[in-house]
């Protein structure tokens, strides 16, 4: 099985690792490179635990070939805090008991980064769309749905504020 | 949001609690949301192995010959498990609560029951290495008749899902191939009764689906230990489990679980502990037995389907007066927890209400199905669905009010439950005010002045003359047998006695218990006296009516009370 070298930035830290064929993205992030956060839900693209943002996109890591994000910058849960200060999100999603089992969480909010990155003020509507993707077993949506439009005006706040 | 109603029950406790009401923040909620709580998968562990069962196409079959040696030689094989290298290959979940026999192989070598059912393991390098050497596994199968349905798995001649109740039923407490339940006499009430109103309802089996599949990783630790991370959502049924499978003591094996992705019951019964712990002892390696999305659905045991016959005795006010349940549980291949399931079912019969007579035979049923287990309220969900679906037919056949009919029939604290206990803490009239309140339903003046702590108890809180029968009686399966893992005496305890399978329940034949040859044995408490056979069946005092205050204490009843979780009594 041939190994290939493949280069790129994880939450801004460059990484040089290799990659085996046809490994795909979610097992060289957890297995090659020890980031944990993704976490894998089906294996066929249906749930979105296991989602990752790939410049900037939501992708769905179980289903994207490794070799294929060479260059690229991918953002994963372990990313969105700085340091001890929590993303938005993530403080929303505590506050809004927008997590339950825990395991849907780190695709929950990278794909609502990606909504708030590129849609600041989202409707309901549109979080509700951004999250299609996304399987969460315990909480029924509506308090991550809440989560999210809080976060959202909460980073409006902070802005404009 | 949680609204809370506090002008409920005012009186029942302190309201100046730190805690109790109040929005609390999850312990592991900062975890969640940096990805840092550790699930099972999240344990990184140097040269692990990937372990992948060979599982039947078909739904019975008996085993011929597997044939694993072009597997042996894929790349990455490490090591192909069979039944035979299972130290003791047969289990029941419950048989550590000393309830239900050794049913259930972790590897089976002689036939399957189920679509899905593991008959080897492979151990591989890589999962893919796994899943390639899986596909070269040969097994000559003898294909046999299946059984999907459960009133045909337990027709003569049906065919023989689990050799160890050869009548594809569970066997409760040694004796009855059902569960019973007789608290009055419905025949007798339903002659008296306006009209008899029945019903048939059946609920699907359903996979609850956790996000995060079942799983575990076993690793060699030190002391000659294993140190076992695992998705289970009862570590100590797994490490029994385990223990028991593998014939390892259980001071050897270290189980970390507790952080689970979604369980909802699909986890109580993993058996992907004992698994990974043999692939360790077998190769000296980490090892990793994890569900892929497919096996969760097909193999990951559901909540079992559930198909109840209701027969009630109704007045033209709407009282009813008599409840007649039969049950079939389809269990699947195996017993896992559909036998507790039942014994949950029957203690809540017949739901929550006041009934005088209240009659269940509730079947365990083994069928070709994959073998079902707990999801959130097993036992209870499903008969409720059939009870209150039930309510609405009734009310709808009477003309009256479905949600009057519910207040009309509530229990109320101080009422004799079936089961033989006194109800207490009831709330079903409460629940209906603010249902209806909430929907903009109107009620009517009787009804909305109804409470669950007024006009229960007195008359209500006897134990009616019961009559008792031994219709599904077997033979071979003493209760002690359990204890002792003995195999029932006989041609493998085929069902016998006063019910034979030929007689076996089709629904009409259940109807009418032959003798009434037992009086009613009135459990620990002194005997009531005892009401004449006919006062058994008289319709419950209407809940309106007017009775001595001191009747309502259910103080006064000397039955065995469970605790409630808080330990508190109410009043």
């Amino acid at each position: 099985m041939a190994r290939k070298p493949l280069q790129f930035q994880l939450n801004g830290r460059h990484q040089a690792v290799f990659t085996d064929d046809g490994q795909n993205l979610l097992d060289l992030l957890r297995r090659g490179v020890g980031d944990l956060t993704p976490k894998y839900g089906c294996g066929q693209g249906t749930c979105g635990t296991c989602t990752v943002l790939i410049d900037g996109e939501p992708h769905l890591s179980c289903l994207t070939l490794a070799e294929t994000v060479d260059g690229r910058q991918i953002t994963t849960t372990a990313g969105l805090a700085e340091g001890a200060e929590l993303h938005p999100l993530q403080t929303a999603f505590m506050d809004n008991f927008a997590a339950q089992c825990g395991y849907c969480t780190p695709g929950m909010l990278l794909a609502a980064k990606a909504l708030l990155d590129r849609n600041p003020s989202p409707t309901r509507e549109e979080v509700v769309e951004a999250i299609s993707g996304n399987i969460c077993r315990c909480t029924g949506y509506e308090p991550i749905i809440n989560a999210i439009l809080d976060a959202a005006g909460r980073r409006n706040q902070r802005r404009y504020g | 949001m949680i609204e809370f109603r506090k002008e409920y029950f005012a009186d029942e406790r302190d309201d100046n609690l730190n805690e109790i009401g109040k929005p609390t923040q999850r312990q592991d909620a900062l975890g969640h949301v940096t990805g840092r709580s550790p699930y099972f998968d999240d344990h990184l562990f140097e040269g692990l192995l990937h372990i992948r069962c060979v599982r039947s196409p078909h739904d019975h079959a008996r085993i011929r010959r597997i044939d694993t040696s072009a597997a042996e030689r894929m790349p990455g094989v490490v090591r192909i498990v069979l039944g035979k290298d299972v130290p003791n290959n047969l289990n029941t979940l419950l048989s550590l609560l000393d309830f239900g026999i050794d049913d259930e192989p972790l590897i089976s070598d002689k036939k399957v029951s189920y679509k899905g059912e593991p008959v080897a393991a492979v151990i591989a390098e890589s999962e893919r290495a796994a899943r390639d050497a899986v596909a070269q596994v040969r097994v000559d199968w003898e294909v046999l008749p299946a059984v999907l349905d459960v009133e045909e798995a337990i027709k003569p001649g049906a065919p023989v899902v689990n050799d160890v109740y050869p009548g594809n039923r569970f066997v409760y407490h040694g004796k009855y191939d059902h569960q019973k339940l007789r608290f009055g006499d419905v025949e007798a009430a339903f002659r008296q009764a306006d009209r008899i109103i029945e019903g048939r309802y059946q609920m699907s089996p359903i996979e609850q689906a956790p996000t995060e599949t079942c799983g575990a990783i076993a690793a060699p630790e030190t002391n000659d230990r294993y140190v076992v991370y695992t998705s289970t959502q009862a570590l100590f049924f797994s490490l029994d489990t385990t223990s028991k499978l593998l014939r390892v003591p259980s001071n050897r094996l270290h189980l970390i679980g507790g952080t689970v992705g979604g369980g909802f019951g699909g986890k109580v019964d993993s058996l992907h502990e004992p698994m990974a712990v043999l692939g360790t002892m077998l190769t000296g390696r980490p090892c990793k037995y994890i569900f892929d999305r497919h096996e969760e659905m097909q193999v990951g045991a559901p909540r079992g389907a559930e198909r109840w016959y209701l027969k009630d005795g109704v007045m033209n006010d709407g009282r009813i007066i008599a409840r007649k349940f039969t049950g079939y549980f389809d269990s699947g291949a195996y017993t896992r927890l559909s036998s507790y399931a039942i014994i949950k079912a029957v203690g809540h019969l017949p739901g929550p209400y006041t009934i005088p007579n209240v009659y269940a035979d509730v079947y365990c049923v083994f069928t070709n199905r994959t073998p079902a287990t707990a999801m959130r309220g097993f036992g209870i969900t499903g008969v409720d669905f059939a009870i209150e679906c039930h309510m609405d037919k009734i009310a709808h056949e009477l003309g009256m009010d479905p949600i009057e009919l519910r207040i009309l029939n509530a229990y109320r604290d101080g009422d004799m439950k079936a089961h033989r206990r006194l109800a207490k803490n009831t709330a079903l009239i409460e629940c209906c005010h603010v249902a209806a309140e909430k929907a903009g339903w109107p009620l009517s003046q009787a009804a909305r002045q109804a409470s669950s702590l007024r006009d229960g108890g007195g008359a209500r809180a006897e134990i009616p003359h019961t009559v008792t029968d031994q219709h599904g009686r077997v033979e071979g399966y003493t209760a002690g047998s359990y204890a002792q893992k003995k195999r029932p005496s006989g041609p493998a305890g085929q069902a016998r006695g006063p019910q034979s399978p030929a007689s076996h329940p089709s629904r009409d034949s259940i109807a009418v218990p032959s003798s009434f040859d037992r009086a009613p044995q009135p459990m620990s408490r002194p005997a009531p006296s005892a009401p004449p056979a006919s006062a058994a069946v008289a319709p419950p005092p209407p809940p309106a009516a007017q009775r001595p205050a001191e009747q309502h204490a259910p103080e006064q009843r000397r039955v065995t009370r469970f605790s409630s979780i808080s330990g508190l009594r109410r009043r």
